[in-house]
């Protein structure tokens, strides 16, 4: 297990190390620059370049932004005067990391006892009725059922809040079209996973047992589903935390997600970067929490 | 002898998904009547198909049975909760890769039988339960905490063996536990199989399709084909005098260990294949394939009859061919 472990975490290392070098190399290779907008002398854009290092070499430029990035700077945003980058994330990561974990939350402890509970009603009614309802809302994208319920809730119904006010209220219905999706997809997942566990001999050998039919499904069953449902967790709890640009946009939430797309379309460089980077670390961060948990559910993969 | 179960007219059908209704129905065991005596090994034969497998599994209603009784120490079992029978029937899976959970240690695959009846107060007498059953299957009891996947294909059929003991059953169906393992690992599981019988006073159902095994370890054999038993009888009887023609295929089939009587002996080689379990053939299921078959074969099923002394047969012309 600790070779096992010390090799995921040098492999993630490195994805890291490469995922940095690239983000830095392909911006620079983007035509255009920060300046491009702003009409100025080329003496005034000489003098900017200059404050801004950008006269420097291609390499030097690389290694002093690693070594910025090391000690924890990450440079600051050229559209928000004086305000650093590592600081925008600060204020804007926390409401997309709390919706996606909350989204996370919701689309777990539906999904899973959904799909589990489709698959042991294997054919019937109730199995019908579930795939129905999920293949037709699997094909609905988040901000059009994001929309649908904007529209229910805030103009018609007018039971929740239309503007942000960091209220808990506010998390509901950014929640609600953030786990749509995930939802029908596990809810997929542990259904397909657990017909096919429920067809293994052991199975019939826990009935054998003596077990109650609800513990050999939900002990010897789901658990033994569970390796497509946490591989499909990880790389989602990334991209949720991330915060997705339509949702966020949709119910004006102040999350990361949003601010990202704006720095583009406003070419902030170390903004784009740094949000990058960030982002790209999370992931390859739950890829390996996913790994060690596999770990965990799945005696066998110790031994690789 | 103490009869301890009596199977009478056991059926199961499954319903196929997608065919035509009225051809829908899997007949993979029709009518099956046999009793099993305390302390026996009853031996059941049969092709791939022929449904003894099912039978086992509805005899333990890990299947459900579509009709008839099964009468266990006097009970019908049919109707009844089966949850206290479970502690007096076990079974033995064929496959020993596919039977164990993999995400369980071997003391939990066996301790969790003992959990669930209740058989142990306390957990150093769990433990040493557990212990003792991994000896008497001739497994090292430090083993108990890995995982199936640490071991070969013969010790996981001793964990498979070990966790079926740990109920202290009366009744085991073995459903072919060593075809899926090596020639030399297959008489170590026999022996044992045989040396537990008589430690514990077990009585085994032994499926199986390789006839040296079966003749080996049971005292009668029944016959498979089709969902039927065509013919029951003591192993040195049905060994010596087989009556049904489909029996007499299965014996030719056994070669001898000398190559002069191997040359000698004729093979009686059967035409065709089994028949579609989802049209199984009018009148007797082996007509389509018997080289004796006469009208009556194809328009009546001829009822499995006791021609000496527990010699029992299905054929309208048992004796006579």
């Amino acid at each position: 297990m600790l070779k096992y472990g010390i090799k995921r975490v040098f492999a993630a290392i490195l994805a890291v190390i490469i995922l940095i070098t690239a983000t830095f190399f392909l911006m620079h290779m983007v035509p255009g620059s920060p300046f491009l907008s702003e009409r100025m002398t080329d003496k005034v854009k000489a003098n900017l370049e200059k404050k801004y290092g950008l006269d420097k070499p291609l390499t030097t430029q690389y290694l002093i932004y690693v070594d910025n990035l090391l000690q924890g700077d990450m440079g600051t945003s050229l559209q928000k005067k004086g305000r650093s980058v590592v600081g925008i994330i600060e204020e804007k990561f926390p409401y997309s990391a709390k919706l996606g974990a909350f989204a996370i939350i919701l689309a777990l402890s539906v999904g899973i006892p959904l799909g589990a509970i489709a698959a042991i009603n294997h054919e019937k009614l109730i199995d019908r009725l579930v795939m129905l309802f999920t293949t037709i809302f699997i094909s609905v994208p988040g901000f059009v059922f994001g929309t649908l319920l904007l529209v229910i809730f805030c103009a018609i119904l007018k039971i929740a809040p239309a503007t942000w006010t960091d209220s808990p209220a506010n998390y509901v219905l950014p929640v609600i079209s953030l786990s749509f999706y995930p939802i029908c997809y596990i809810t997929k997942l542990t259904r397909s996973s657990m017909l096919e566990t429920l067809g293994q001999d052991y199975i019939k050998t826990a009935h054998a047992k003596g077990l109650s039919a609800f513990k050999v499904h939900f002990k010897h069953a789901l658990k033994n589903s569970a390796i497509p449902v946490i591989s499909y967790v990880g790389p989602l709890t990334a991209f949720l935390f991330s915060g997705t640009f339509a949702v966020e946009k949709l119910f004006s939430v102040p999350g990361l997600g949003r601010f990202f797309v704006d720095s583009v379309s406003n070419r902030d460089y170390p903004v784009i970067m740094g949000t990058t980077i960030f982002l790209g670390c999370l992931m390859v961060m739950m890829n390996l929490i996913v790994d060690f948990v596999y770990g965990m559910v799945d005696p066998r993969i110790k031994l690789r | 002898m103490e009869k301890l179960l009596e199977i009478s007219h056991l059926k199961k059908h499954f319903i196929i998904k997608g065919e035509k209704a009225g051809h829908n129905r899997l007949r993979a065991v029709e009518d099956v009547s046999f009793d099993i005596y305390k302390g026996e090994t009853l031996g059941l034969v049969g092709e791939s198909g022929s449904g003894k497998t099912t039978a086992g599994r509805t005899l333990l209603r890990l299947y459900e049975p579509s009709g008839g009784s099964i009468i266990y120490d006097g009970k019908d079992i049919t109707k009844v909760p089966i949850q206290p029978y479970r502690r007096k029937m076990q079974y033995i899976f064929q496959d020993p890769y596919a039977s164990l959970n993999p995400r369980m240690t071997v003391g939990d695959i066996v301790g969790e039988a003992i959990d669930i009846h209740k058989l142990c107060s306390s957990k150093a007498d769990r433990s040493e339960r557990i212990e003792h059953l991994l000896e008497q299957v001739g497994l090292n009891s430090e083993q108990a905490t890995r995982y199936p996947h640490e071991f070969s294909g013969g010790q996981r059929q001793r964990i498979g063996i070990a966790r079926a003991l740990a109920v202290e059953p009366e009744f085991i169906v073995c459903d072919e536990p060593v075809s899926a393992l090596d020639v030399s690992i297959q008489a170590q599981i026999i022996n044992m199989l045989e040396k537990l019988q008589q430690d514990m006073g077990l009585t085994y159902l032994f499926i199986a399709h390789d006839l040296a095994v079966v003749k080996h370890i049971s005292q009668r054999i029944g016959v498979m084909y089709l969902g039927h038993i065509v013919e029951l009888a003591e192993t040195k009887e049905l060994h010596a005098q087989p009556l049904h023609p489909y029996t007499r295929a299965l014996l030719s089939a056994i070669p001898a260990f000398d190559p002069e009587v191997n040359k000698a002996r004729r093979r009686i080689i059967l035409e065709g294949e089994i028949p579609n379990p989802l049209t199984p053939p009018k009148g007797c299921v082996f007509s389509t394939r018997c080289p004796y078959a006469k009208e009556i074969c194809q328009q009546e099923v001829p009822a499995l009859k006791d021609l000496s002394c527990g010699h029992q047969v299905a054929c309208h012309f048992a004796g006579e061919i």
